[in-house]
């Protein structure tokens, strides 16, 4: 009997219930609530239908990418609680335990740092492209926009795995980073560290599908004439963005995948023995993780550039140089992986070739502030709230350059390794740079996606609060780690730490209310949507082709395919006060059908990974072949897309 | 107490962080004086909303930022030279001193001493120690702040570390890199003493009931939070070696392979 159940259950059993702690609990709790609510709302208001057909099924790129911002709107809540956890736990701990028991207090950690680069940063920064590249090039979809959905339920699929660690077994407790032997089972026996592996095996196969995707639609569906020294700003970033997720991610997948088998399988590529060595772990993890960094800051520089020449009226400074420093950096950043771990005893050479290398990469990053400032100089300068983004990246983001650059001095590094000062500079680089950049981009294309505009004032209360918390949350962990403090303290005896950290957590409690005027911003637009209407389509007086369309775009975005022969092809139309000029077309507009596939292959892969962790191993093998089940069936479908009319709506073909 | 290279780390770090501010300033500053003064409500100064392009300007905006990394990457190329931590000290003949990172604590051998420690590092003001350092279990890093920068410690490596102390007095050392829930209290305490009073701590050390062999490394491998000090008065020859090569030895278990050495 016992031997059925393992078989069925695999190492599932009642202890993996969270009644280890108050806190564990409470988050279950939470989470389980926040997901049934999800369900009797939709129930209770009889959308079932419409949301199974507008949206889960939909292989619409807009759709799709309004779901991902969603996703990671959802987990960026998700993962702000995490840390505020944590900066209560650390402003408390001096001498003490603080609230939170260690094991607790790492696997919020470790949840944190893998939330919010998988499963905020990600899916905004898909969603984000998602939403913009095909408007922006004047295309009709993304190239294979099936594959789109995929991607999307495969993030979504790790983002599941990812919560329901919180309600039915422990998350890893070895850091977002996972560095072996630690995460070996030697060390960390137990379900939590699997988790970590297969939430992010499973999103991250989605994104590199995601990069495939993009590249192919930069590269094909172009609008006539749209050369590529001619394409907005943005979607320069999402090209170089996309092919270093091609470049980097089997880095990642290999190494995870690695790591589960000496997990599962009793392998031993990082043990300690057997002729392991966890040095090949980290080497490909950063091989990932460095172009990590920069796979989400490119967009972000992107949209910074949008924003920054449509709110300063004028042409983007220096298009070109702007274009090859995103070149230049997406290919430097391949170069500088070992920076993040000089202290492992390299030479001197070895360390000082790849801290220069990643100083260089400061060149291009300088040269695109100036082209933004340059940008502004002549302009005149509107300060909507993706701008106050904008300028409040531009100023933040140079002292996190700097305190990057004193990072890559190897000797600085080996002072400053490990310490809190890492921590500050890293998230120095995320917040101001990424997650700004993303907010802004969110603002600035919310008219477009859903016809009204966001409100104003809560908008520049969100910026406020944003930019006081960041620089009260993490500019006094400078001082902290060249103090000597180490991040990932569950507690500690030093009297002069706690003064730090407690303004470190009032700085957490202004995010947590920037977080508020978020939501009350969305709040305030949806309740008055009908004064914010945005009735032109084009409410910021834009430059790129998104804004000569309708707000929201039809589902097949242009009745009439633009040609292009400038850049900021729809102020050119504006400016010479005739409509943007289309071909005249007479193939009909074709646009994909609903299917199940999408949602169908991210269940496949949540059961292989729900499988995998817990050893349900039939569980595991029905995920996979349902997966290859699905992808095999649908390749005998032909006839995928319906033909519209634009005048008339959709019919079929 | 203070050592060479912590003040040269961070004399460093603050040169840089002053050739950077040159930029560094002028630029958030100058960001807001010009969003300000171009502002569309009232701002004022010319608008020419066709001007994207100036080729000097251009050659400036790559030059700056180039002259600046051309600066620190000299910088970097020859302090990372001159502070290379495997580089022995100038001075005295170095002190060797044997680290091992368990669960969660230090252990230190004196090989020359022929002495063993947990948790309790005494050094000789003013003479350059070598730290040979390895791991018994997951990846540590080894650092005394007061004294200078860290270095991995990893199981079936051997890592090196040069420091040296200033004067005579009292610190704390630590594993700096997350290795479970032992972590946060996993430090050392480091005394700098001078020539005679180190004699006289090794004398003490010595004078101790307990040595380190099989059994006791056994008894001290087993994960233990915030250990106390204890002193080993003797240490068997070749034993950071061999606690290195048993795991790259064919025979052995995998709970750590402290059981059959």
């Amino acid at each position: 009997m016992t031997g059925a159940l393992s078989v069925l259950f695999g190492r599932l059993g009642p202890d993996a219930l969270p009644f280890y702690s108050w806190v564990a609990f409470g988050g279950a709790v939470v989470t389980v609530a926040g997901g049934l609510g999800f369900l009797i709302l939709v129930t209770w208001l009889r959308q079932w239908r419409a949301l199974w057909t507008g949206w889960l099924t939909t292989v619409d790129h807009k759709r799709i990418g309004i779901m991902y911002i969603v996703l990671a709107l959802v987990m960026l809540v998700r993962g702000f609680v995490d840390a505020i956890m944590m900066r209560l736990q650390q402003a408390m701990a001096y001498d003490s335990g603080g609230y939170l028991p260690p094991e607790h207090f790492e696997q919020i950690f470790s949840s944190h740092g893998t939330i919010m680069i998988f499963f905020m940063a990600m899916p905004f920064m898909a969603g984000l492209m998602n939403f913009v590249v095909p408007l922006q090039i004047g295309a009709r979809d993304v190239a294979f926009p099936t594959m789109n959905a995929i991607s999307f339920w495969l993030t979504a699929a790790g983002a599941g795995l990812m919560l329901i660690s919180l309600v039915i077994g422990r998350f890893s407790t070895a850091g977002w980073t996972g560095y072996p032997p630690y995460s070996g089972v030697e060390f960390t026996p137990g379900v939590g560290v699997d988790y970590w592996i297969w939430s992010i095996l499973i999103s991250g196969v989605g994104t590199t599908m995601s990069g495939i995707n993009f590249i192919v639609t930069i590269f094909r569906k172009r609008a006539p004439g749209m050369r590529l020294m001619l394409m907005p700003m943005f979607v320069w970033t999402a090209l170089c963005s996309s092919i270093l997720i091609i470049f980097a991610f089997p880095a990642l997948t290999v190494a995870t995948a690695m790591l589960a088998l000496d997990r599962t399988l009793g392998l031993h590529f990082f043990t300690n023995e057997d002729g392991g060595n966890l040095m090949n772990y980290m080497n490909l993890f950063w091989i990932w993780g460095h172009p990590e960094v920069y796979i989400l800051i490119l967009p972000a520089f992107g949209i910074f550039s949008e924003v920054v020449a449509t709110f300063s009226s004028k042409r983007l400074f220096g298009y070109p140089s702007l274009v090859y420093a995103t070149a230049c950096i997406a290919v430097l950043s391949f170069t500088v992986w070992l920076h993040h771990f000089f202290t492992m005893g390299a030479g001197a050479n070895v360390n000082a070739v790849f801290g220069i290398a990643t100083m260089v990469i400061a060149v291009p990053t300088g040269v695109k502030v100036f082209d933004w400032l340059f940008t502004m100089f002549r302009g005149r300068v509107r300060f909507e709230p993706p701008m106050l983004f904008t300028i409040g990246f531009m100023c933040l983001f140079v002292i996190g350059g700097a305190s990057g650059v004193l990072l890559a001095i190897p000797p600085v590094n080996y002072a400053t390794h490990n310490t809190t000062f890492l921590v500050a500079h890293f998230h120095n680089m995320i917040i101001p740079g990424v997650l700004f950049g993303y907010l802004a981009g969110y603002i600035y294309w919310f008219p477009k996606a859903f016809g009204f505009r966001l409100d104003r004032r809560w908008g520049a209360r969100a910026f406020w609060l944003w930019l006081v918390g960041f620089l009260l949350a993490f500019m006094p962990l400078y001082p902290l780690g060249l103090m000597g403090m180490p991040r990932r303290m569950e507690t500690y005896g030093n009297p002069d730490w706690q003064p730090l950290l407690i303004i470190a957590f009032v700085g957490a409690v202004l995010i947590l209310f920037g977080i508020l005027s978020l939501a009350m911003q969305l709040w305030v637009s949806v309740r008055d949507r009908a004064a914010l209407a945005d009735t032109t389509g084009d409410p910021w007086d834009g430059r790129t082709l998104e804004w000569s369309m309708p707000s929201p775009p039809p589902a097949w975005n242009f009745d009439n395919v633009p040609v292009v022969s400038t850049r900021d092809a729809f102020h050119a139309a504006k400016a010479s006060g005739q409509p943007v000029r289309t071909e005249p077309d007479d193939t009909p507009i074709l646009v994909p059908r609903n299917t199940v596939v999408g949602p169908l292959i991210g269940f496949a892969g949540f059961c292989v990974g729900f499988g995998a962790i817990w050893y349900m191993w039939w569980l595991a093998l029905a995920g996979l072949i349902l997966g290859v089940a699905t992808l095999i069936v649908r390749s005998f479908f032909d006839d995928t897309e319906d033909e519209v009319d634009p005048n008339l709506g959709a019919r079929t073909a | 107490m203070t050592g060479p290279i912590a003040e040269a780390e961070a004399e460093l770090m603050w040169r840089a962080f002053w050739l950077m501010m040159i930029i560094i300033i002028p630029v958030i500053i100058l960001t807001l004086v010009v969003a300000w003064r171009y502002r569309a409500s009232g701002g004022k100064g010319d608008y020419q909303p066709d001007w994207d392009h100036s080729r000097a300007l251009e050659v400036v905006l790559w030059g700056i930022p180039f002259a600046m990394i051309a600066v620190l990457a000299t910088i970097v190329w020859n302090q990372t030279h001159r502070l290379d931590p495997y580089k022995p000290l100038p001075g005295a003949d170095p002190l060797r001193v044997q680290a091992i990172a368990l669960d969660w604590k230090w252990l230190f051998i004196y090989p020359d001493e022929g002495i063993g420690t947990v948790n309790e590092l005494a050094l000789p003001a003013g003479r350059p120690v070598t730290f040979h350092i390895t791991s018994e279990v997951a990846m540590n890093s080894f650092m005394i702040p007061a004294l200078g920068g860290q270095i991995y410690a990893m199981a079936g490596m051997e890592t090196k570390l040069n420091l040296l102390s200033n004067d005579v007095g009292e610190t704390e050392g630590r594993n700096m890199q997350f290795t479970g829930d032992g972590f946060s209290d996993q430090t050392f305490r480091v005394l700098s003493l001078s020539e005679s009073d180190f004699e006289g701590w090794t004398e003490k050390v010595r004078q101790s009931d307990a040595t380190l062999d099989v059994a006791t490394f056994a008894e001290i491998s087993k994960p233990s939070i915030a250990a106390p000090v204890s002193y080993y008065a003797s240490v068997p020859d070749g034993f950071f070696a061999s606690r290195i090569a048993h795991f790259i030895g064919s025979e052995h278990s995998h709970s750590g392979g402290t059981q059959d050495q």
